[in-house]
């Protein structure tokens, strides 16, 4: 028996027991090795589970264990720490034939990612009205500003209505009345202990990753304006500035702020 | 028995704890920045805020070093107020000194991380594998008990410690299968391995009685055979049971219930040996409420003042 070996058989059912394996008893020692083969793909399942408890529980227990024991194979931690397991799981679900009929499952998986990332996020406490305030009042050009998001802060776009898929099944809102096809973006932050995810204008959503890839206010602000202008459900909207950034600083959403530094000295 | 209350409150039993305050005060004096000779339950988020909200008379809390790699938010902020009030043992489960590769060096970085942030009065792994290669199995494998596996957990031991700069503990493992090249047995390959690096011993008197069980030895013959000296804490769980392909039984180590009578049976035999020594109850899975575990841990104190007192003898305290 190599550590080879062994490590391979923990994770494919079809290959035979290794060689060099014994039980006191005589008894055949591949009963013993499926001990491990069940603690490995079980215990990382519940990994899975623990992250995405909405997707199992839009698709049921059986179907999420039999999909997820697929992923776990397919996809095993390369990581010790389980907290950051399950990055490819959102992908593999979009890839997954049977749960095709789910066409959000994907998605509603990628806003469950972004809150375990949210809640294991570094702490940082967040931007104040005074010191965006005083930012604004330093006689620089406005639009070079900088907002700098919070830690935890995630924007997740879909084209399907996540967020409330998503609230419901934390017994906010009815489930059927909910048009699925309505398309949200949520925000997900923790700015204290506890992870929020709130639904955000197509805007609002496109201003913060704007942000998050280090546009500046002007820039953020049109690519914003132009997502806003596009005719979602029969309406267009604008992006309101100031509504947006009340919104993100009232629930810790940003962090700082600042001046690039490049040309401002 | 005790460990089936599930109110919330702590189990109020006349005990030789509570008839006897000083030799409570005797037991909880720790020497030496190491765990109290107390029992200690195992800390999980579903028991933050009540932990912090009850401070409960108990001898220390014991985490898992991996869940607390993160950058912030919750563990970290209960776990460091949480530290305020208890003493901590830190209790590795990935860190694969087992394996056939080297140490992970970024995880012991991470370890090291910890360490300086949260001060426990103990590290402790296991005489495992969880990883090869690149795929971590969040399992604790077996490993063959013979002269090249035992150098190279001897260097990872070594590693480990002048890495973090103090001694670790390690675990006794629960096991299933034999391996044909082994060519000692597991107390033998543990006392070398003690004897070389002058890690402590973690006996987990659960896994004792798991691995006799499922390797038909027997659990007191294996003890008396081990450096008790070296012992530094004890872990007590409970196991499911199955059965082999021959019928025979086979114990499960889950974590998931309440400490077996045999396992009990077995501590007490420990700890007429050892006298007085931090212990662990450990519980991962089917988590009851924590007054259930307190009372749990506190029957385990009442066996080691049964002890202590029987023996009249110096307290081993975890360090030696």
């Amino acid at each position: 028996m190599t550590y080879a070996t062994f490590a391979a058989t923990l994770l494919a059912p079809e290959l035979p027991c290794p060689a060099g394996l014994r039980a006191w008893n005589g008894a055949d020692p591949a009963a013993r090795l499926a001990v491990h083969r069940n603690n490995v793909v079980s215990s990382l399942i519940d990994a899975v589970a623990d992250t995405f408890p909405v997707v199992q529980e839009l698709v049921g227990e059986e179907f999420f264990r039999a999909m997820a024991s697929v992923f776990v194979r397919q996809h095993p931690p390369r990581s010790r720490v389980l907290a950051h397991y399950g990055a490819e799981f959102a992908a593999f679900v979009d890839g997954f034939a049977p749960a095709r009929g789910v066409p959000y499952l994907a998605d509603v998986a990628r806003l469950e990612r972004a809150r375990v990332l949210a809640y294991h996020a570094a702490d940082a406490d967040p931007l104040t009205a005074e010191m965006l305030g005083v930012a604004m009042s330093s006689g620089e050009e406005l639009g070079r500003l900088q907002l700098v998001c919070h830690p935890s802060t995630s924007v997740v776009v879909s084209e399907y209505a996540i967020v409330s898929l998503w609230a419901a099944h934390q017994g906010e809102g009815d489930l059927s009345a909910i048009d699925v096809a309505l398309p949200e973006s949520a925000l997900v932050v923790r700015p204290g202990l506890d992870v929020l995810v709130l639904r955000l204008p197509p805007g609002a959503a496109r201003f913060v990753i704007a942000l998050q890839a280090g546009a500046g206010l002007a820039e953020a602000a049109a690519l914003a304006t132009e997502v806003a202008a596009e005719v979602v459900a029969g309406e267009a909207a604008d992006f309101d500035l100031p509504r947006a950034l009340a919104l993100l600083m009232s629930h810790g959403a940003l962090a700082s702020v600042h001046f690039p530094r490049s040309h401002s000295q | 028995m005790a460990a089936q209350l599930d109110n919330e409150q702590p189990a109020r039993t006349v005990s030789t704890l509570s008839t006897l305050p000083g030799l409570r005060a005797k037991l909880a004096a720790p020497s030496g920045g190491c765990l109290p000779a107390r029992s200690g339950v195992s800390l999980k988020p579903a028991h933050f805020r009540r932990v912090l909200e009850t401070c409960p008379d108990i001898g220390f809390f014991e985490v898992h070093a991996e869940n607390y790699m993160v950058a912030g938010g919750p563990f970290h902020h209960f776990l460091g107020r949480i530290r305020e009030q208890h003493p901590l043992s830190l209790h590795g489960v990935g860190l694969s000194i087992g394996a056939e590769d080297p140490l992970d060096e970024a995880h012991l970085d991470r370890l090291d991380a910890l360490i300086k942030r949260y001060e426990p009065a103990s590290f402790s792994e296991h005489l495992a594998w969880s990883s090869h290669g690149e795929v971590f199995f969040n399992d604790l494998l077996p490993v063959p008990y013979e002269r090249a596996t035992l150098n190279r957990v001897c260097d990872h031991v070594d590693r480990v410690q002048e890495r973090l700069h103090r001694q670790m503990l390690l675990e006794n493992p629960s096991t299933y299968l034999e391996f044909e090249a082994s060519t000692m047995d597991e107390a033998s390959f543990l006392n070398e391995v003690i004897q070389r690096t002058g890690c402590g011993l973690l006996l987990d008197v659960n896994n004792v009685h798991v691995s006799c069980v499922n390797h038909g030895r027997d659990a007191l013959a294996y003890i008396s055979s081990l450096r008790l000296d070296a012992v530094g804490e004890i872990h007590l769980a409970g196991f499911a049971t199955d059965r082999d392909a021959a019928g025979a039984p086979l114990l499960i180590d889950t974590h998931g219930s309440p400490v077996d009578e045999a396992v009990w049976s077995l501590y007490a035999a420990v700890l007429a040996r050892t006298g007085p020594t931090p212990t662990l109850l450990e519980r991962d899975n089917d988590l009851p409420s924590l007054a259930t575990l307190l009372a749990e841990a506190r029957h385990a104190e009442d066996l080691m003042l049964a002890a202590f007192e029987s023996q009249g003898r110096g307290l081993c305290g975890g360090c030696s």
